[in-house]
């Protein structure tokens, strides 16, 4: 039933919201993961990010692409919190975690081991719009454990024009959505993580955005 | 279905697909005959005008909502596509969604056929209301710059644009032999044809840069060039389209001509104004959705106040 809805969701909404009245640009589409185990890490500037990346799966693959947002933030006991993690499949992630010593990627381990796609954003939060900010370094640790799941970075850009935080009402803006090579695994966490911003700030690169003050 | 169409649209965009097979014939035989060269852009353009052609006539056969429908979508993509290019501020969001709402109202006056409105929407009643809204919602920082940029691009991607509509429900008195659908595709294929035109004439002969400093591919030779074949296209398919004699074929080839060149050239400026090549990637192998209509932003309302003047 959930699977249903979610499809009708994604059909009647999402793609309709996301492809004929915001629009993407997307460049290199054809290296999107076509099948799990995999990873896509994006930088993350407004809710929008998680329907657009997921709209560019296919229908019948959304009960296998599992984005992975912030427990706290998507509690159960709210509608929001309801919505995210049965209708667009969520994992929440405990930020607090690591804190007690404890593994944050419990969740995510069930669903790799099944092959699905998860979808990650290493920012941590929205933030600022429009702007890069550090990529947590849970995401290495994550990498590192399964050196064999391929993980794909990409760069999101104009969603967070279209809905920023804080704000409810979306305005239409064209939407880039540039997604860059899978990364490279041998090295230390550190290295990942250095990999992994240099990627991103490649792929910003291959843009030319308007100035938004 | 097929309720308001006369026959002699259906003929003429009969004549567009035949054209378009030509060209696809054309375009595989060039592949085939040239290995070495790339022709990929050329190929993925002709691909697009396929998509193009049967999207336009698709909604003019449909019914004349369905093709107002569709004339009002390309303006909503045209100023999306330019709201996205040009520097916005943070503040002026509820703005910029108040300016996507002049839309459906323009082309409401189209559709109402109200003359009185649909020329003055734009330039009076949204000129006045936009700077208005942005004092109440954003500060003073670049406020002439953003109101300007605004206006611009309202006045370029709906106000002109919706002249093609208006031609459309025009009334059969003005032009017996095809409607206003006749008007209408006489204008576009005109506008789309005189781009080509130019195109080919100035890879064939392009020797003298007519804009270095804005559009380094656009020569004298192919503004020329172009100019001539739309002139001529102009007396060849005026009979079948409008009740134009030769004399006003001729000068409406010249006006579509003229006019579709520094359309072009002003949508290029704004591009290398901004640093970037094409205005989006809509439309592969011609760039977006701008770089397909900017000629129409000004054959659109010269053609239809010619046609008003002299018609109605």
């Amino acid at each position: 039933m959930m699977a249903f809805l979610r499809v009708c969701f994604f059909a009647l909404v999402v793609r309709p919201v996301i492809w004929v009245a915001i629009g993407l640009n997307i460049r290199h589409r054809e290296r999107l993961p076509r099948k799990g185990p995999a990873m896509v890490v994006a930088n993350h500037n407004s809710h929008m990010d998680t329907l657009a990346l997921m709209s560019l799966f296919p229908l019948a693959m959304l009960g296998r692409v599992h984005p992975v947002g912030a427990a706290d933030y998507f509690a159960d006991d709210t509608p929001l919190g309801w919505f995210a993690r049965h209708m667009l499949g969520v994992l929440p992630l405990d930020r607090e975690a690591r804190a007690r010593g404890e593994d944050p990627f419990v969740m995510c381990r069930e669903p790799l081991r099944h092959d699905n796609i998860l979808i990650l954003f290493p920012e941590g939060t929205r933030g600022e719009p429009e702007r890069l900010s550090t990529f947590k370094k849970g995401i290495a640790y994550l990498a590192a454990e399964y050196p064999d799941v391929p993980i794909v970075p990409v760069f999101l850009h104009g969603f967070g024009k279209v809905l920023p935080k804080g704000d409810w009402l979306p305005v239409p803006f064209f939407c880039d959505v540039f997604v860059g090579l899978p990364l490279p695994r041998a090295g230390s966490p550190d290295a990942f993580m250095a990999a992994l911003m240099s990627r991103m700030t490649m792929l910003s690169a291959e843009g030319r955005f308007p100035a938004w003050e | 279905m097929f309720d308001d169409l006369s026959p002699n649209v259906a003929w003429a965009l009969v004549g567009i697909y035949a054209i378009l097979v030509v060209a696809s014939v054309v375009t595989f035989a060039l592949v085939r005959l040239l290995p070495g060269r790339n022709f990929h852009e050329l190929v993925l353009r002709v691909q697009s005008w396929w998509v193009m052609v049967t999207l336009f006539s698709l909604a003019m056969v449909l019914s004349r909502r369905g093709a107002l429908v569709f004339l009002g979508f390309v303006s909503f993509l045209a100023l999306k596509e330019y709201l996205s290019l040009i520097p916005t501020r943070r503040t002026d969001r509820r703005v910029l969604l108040w300016a996507y709402l002049a839309i459906p109202v323009q082309y409401y006056w189209v559709a109402a056929e109200r003359y009185g409105f649909f020329i003055i929407w734009v330039p009076v009643y949204m000129f006045l209301l936009l700077p208005a809204i942005m004092i109440v919602h954003s500060g003073t920082q670049g406020f002439l710059r953003a109101a300007g940029s605004l206006h611009w691009g309202l006045m370029a991607c709906v106000f002109s644009l919706s002249h093609a509509a208006f031609l459309l429900v025009l009334p059969d008195s003005g032009n017996p032999v095809a409607g206003g659908a006749g008007w209408l595709l006489f204008l576009v294929f005109l506008t789309q044809a005189n781009d080509v035109g130019q195109y080919l004439w100035g890879k064939a002969l392009g020797r003298t840069k007519a804009a270095p400093e804005v559009s380094p591919g656009k020569t004298v030779e192919g503004f020329l060039g172009g100019l001539g074949t739309t002139t001529v296209l102009a007396l060849a398919i005026a009979p079948l389209l409008t009740p134009f004699d030769w004399r006003f074929s001729a000068v409406a080839g010249l006006i579509i001509g003229f006019s579709g060149f520094i359309g072009d050239v002003t949508i290029s400026a704004i591009k290398r104004d901004l640093g970037v090549k094409d205005s989006g990637s809509l439309l592969p192998g011609h760039g977006g959705i701008l770089d397909r209509v900017d000629s129409l932003t000004y054959t659109a309302p010269l053609f239809f106040h010619y046609v008003y003047y002299f018609y109605y």
